[in-house]
């Protein structure tokens, strides 16, 4: 991928003066006014818009839900990519494309139909709720939503990773003398952690800021199943501005934090080259 | 790299077929027969059957009935004029600066350049939510050009210029994160050819570096589409939910919930699952292309003769 010198070819000063301005004005501007409007909060008004029980359990809840939802994510997902790189059956390749729906499907829609069907008399739930399964406005909702979310990016993930395995270390660790368990949990396990941990933590950043499906399927009640992207919300319709954006400043540094997070495993991941 | 959308598939067929001739590199059959049905249930419960609900429940009082509940209610289609017309927008403003944007990070070499792509990515990261929020405080009445605004007259939040504003934030990486790719893998030889031919930037853009690409470009486009029009979060916050002016379908979606409307909220829903069925469809036929393409190349370079 040899890149060629910037005189040859044209454009160059043309497209970084685009690309610049169309960042600046459409992702830099609004984010500074962002910080600057949370900056002139004086330390005791963030405080007390941060630290208050009900932003606690926000975040409390916001975290709870998404890690488990990430945890389940990356479980599913890097058994389907398994599965759908490695074995032949019929519909694989129906099931394959399958796995991009949820890229492409709107979040109103996922949750409008996912608090349907785990409802009482709903398709699933009349199944699930008799056995004190309880799959619609219980945080349950929000977790299974969350996993519909996510997990696709830990398939998309792992699977391309997959892909490179050509079959020659696992010959290698047959010869070796290692059983088929033992190849793939000393040979081929460590190989797809790193793209494993890259699905889960893209995973997770999505569903912590997810909101489109999430208040479709959860009852949304301050103190129990309410996620700070809901409690921004209810802080705007109140005009609460100030404290609207230092709840947000904290959820964006959560979520800088996970990418900067994925920006360094995937510098380590090239580094020690897979 | 963030989001790998538009990962491939060609290794399957021979890696399975490896694998199958190698019994010993075969799990046993047990292993694998209980994994593929687990895999199968999975998927099945989790994205098959939603898919299906939304159109069962869209059509249960017959195909008459539903495309009453479309046709006869003046919110419905006004959402869905609203949709039509911000979506589009948004998706142009990403290609203009996709295209810009990948053609200066595929192909020339700069300081700051990894910073660039993490400033591109940045939107994944910022939940939708925010992103409105970020935008009433630039643009709202106390926002910070706020009495700019007033003063000429000009209404950004809770109108349309807002909404598209937030879609166009939301929906930005997937065009560029689409092309990327493509162009890395294309290289740079043939565009240094036109070039040195004598080609100037526009004779080189249109008919060398836009045939290269054009698969993967409508591809990123449709994606960016189908988020576009689907964008919930963002658009919530700026549009003001003010009904016939700016709510769009998935917001109308919302408002016919929260009246238990069910069958007329999973009428405007079955529309947009039907732009996500055809997005998925449109993916898998412009990868089939693209392969195939690819392959009449190498076939090409290895022949030297043109097939």
């Amino acid at each position: 991928m040899a890149r060629v010198p910037r005189r040859i070819l044209p454009g160059f000063r043309l497209t970084l003066g685009f690309t610049l301005s169309y960042l600046g004005v459409m992702v830099l501007i609004p984010l500074v006014a962002c910080l600057v409007r949370v900056s002139s909060l004086t330390w005791p008004q963030f405080w007390g818009a941060v630290w208050t029980p009900r932003v606690r359990a926000a975040f409390l809840f916001s975290f709870e839900v998404s890690l488990s939802a990430a945890v389940i994510s990356v479980l599913l997902g890097t058994l389907i990519a398994w599965v759908l790189v490695r074995y032949d059956f019929p519909f694989r390749r129906f099931f394959d494309s399958m796995v991009d729906l949820p890229f492409a499907l709107p979040t109103a829609v996922a949750g409008l139909v996912y608090s349907s069907l785990y409802v009482e008399s709903g398709w699933l739930g009349r199944f699930l709720v008799p056995l004190g399964i309880n799959g619609a406005y219980s945080p349950l909702a929000v977790v299974l939503v969350l996993v519909f979310v996510g997990m696709p990016f830990v398939v998309r993930t792992v699977q391309p990773v997959l892909e490179t395995f050509d079959g020659e270390m696992e010959e290698a660790a047959h010869l070796l003398g290692a059983n088929r368990w033992q190849t793939f949990w000393r040979v081929l396990f460590p190989n797809m952690i790193p793209a494993a941990i890259a699905g889960f933590t893209l995973a997770f950043a999505r569903a912590l800021g997810e909101y489109g499906s999430v208040v479709f399927v959860s009852s949304n009640m301050p103190f129990k199943t309410e996620i700070a992207p809901v409690l921004i919300v209810s802080r705007l319709e109140e005009y609460a501005y100030p404290e609207a954006s230092a709840i947000a400043a904290v959820l964006l540094g959560c979520s800088f934090a996970t990418l900067v997070l994925i920006n360094a495993l995937d510098r380590w991941v090239r580094q020690n080259g897979t | 790299m963030l989001l790998i959308v538009g990962c491939g598939k060609m290794g399957h067929e021979i890696l399975a077929a490896t694998l199958r001739s190698k019994r010993h590199l075969q799990e046993p059959w047990w292993v694998r027969w209980s994994l593929i049905v687990f895999t199968v249930a999975v998927m099945t419960v989790l994205i098959v059957i939603p898919v299906i609900c939304v159109f069962v429940n869209a059509f249960a009082d017959g195909p008459r009935t539903y495309w009453d509940r479309i046709i006869n209610d003046q919110e419905t289609l006004d959402s869905i004029r609203v949709t039509l017309t911000v979506a589009p927008i948004a998706v142009i403003m990403n290609i203009i600066f996709g295209v810009s944007a990948a053609w200066l990070i595929a192909r020339f070499k700069f300081p700051g350049r990894s910073w660039l792509i993490a400033l591109i990515d940045l939107p994944f990261a910022v939940s939708p939510v925010v992103v409105g929020l970020m935008l009433i405080l630039l643009f709202g009445r106390r926002g910070f050009l706020g009495p700019w605004l007033i003063e000429h007259d000009l209404k950004i939040v809770f109108a349309i210029p807002g909404m598209i504003l937030a879609t166009a934030f939301v929906t930005l990486p997937f065009v560029v994160r689409e092309l990327i790719p493509v162009m890395e893998a294309l290289g740079s030889d043939e565009e240094v050819a036109a070039v040195s031919l004598g080609a100037n930037a526009w004779q080189l853009f249109w008919r060398v570096t836009l045939p290269n690409i054009k698969w993967g470009l409508l591809y990123g486009i449709i994606l960016c589409n189908a988020r576009a029009m689907g964008e919930y979060g963002a658009v919530y916050v700026v549009s003001g939910r003010i009904p016939n002016e700016t709510d769009t379908m998935p917001i109308r979606i919302e408002k016919l919930f929260q009246n238990y409307d069910m069958p007329g909220a999973f009428a405007v829903a079955s529309i947009l699952t039907l732009l996500a069925l055809v997005t998925l469809g449109v993916k898998v036929i412009l990868e089939r292309r693209a392969r195939r393409e690819m392959e009449l190349a190498k076939q090409m370079r290895e022949t030297g003769t043109p097939v």
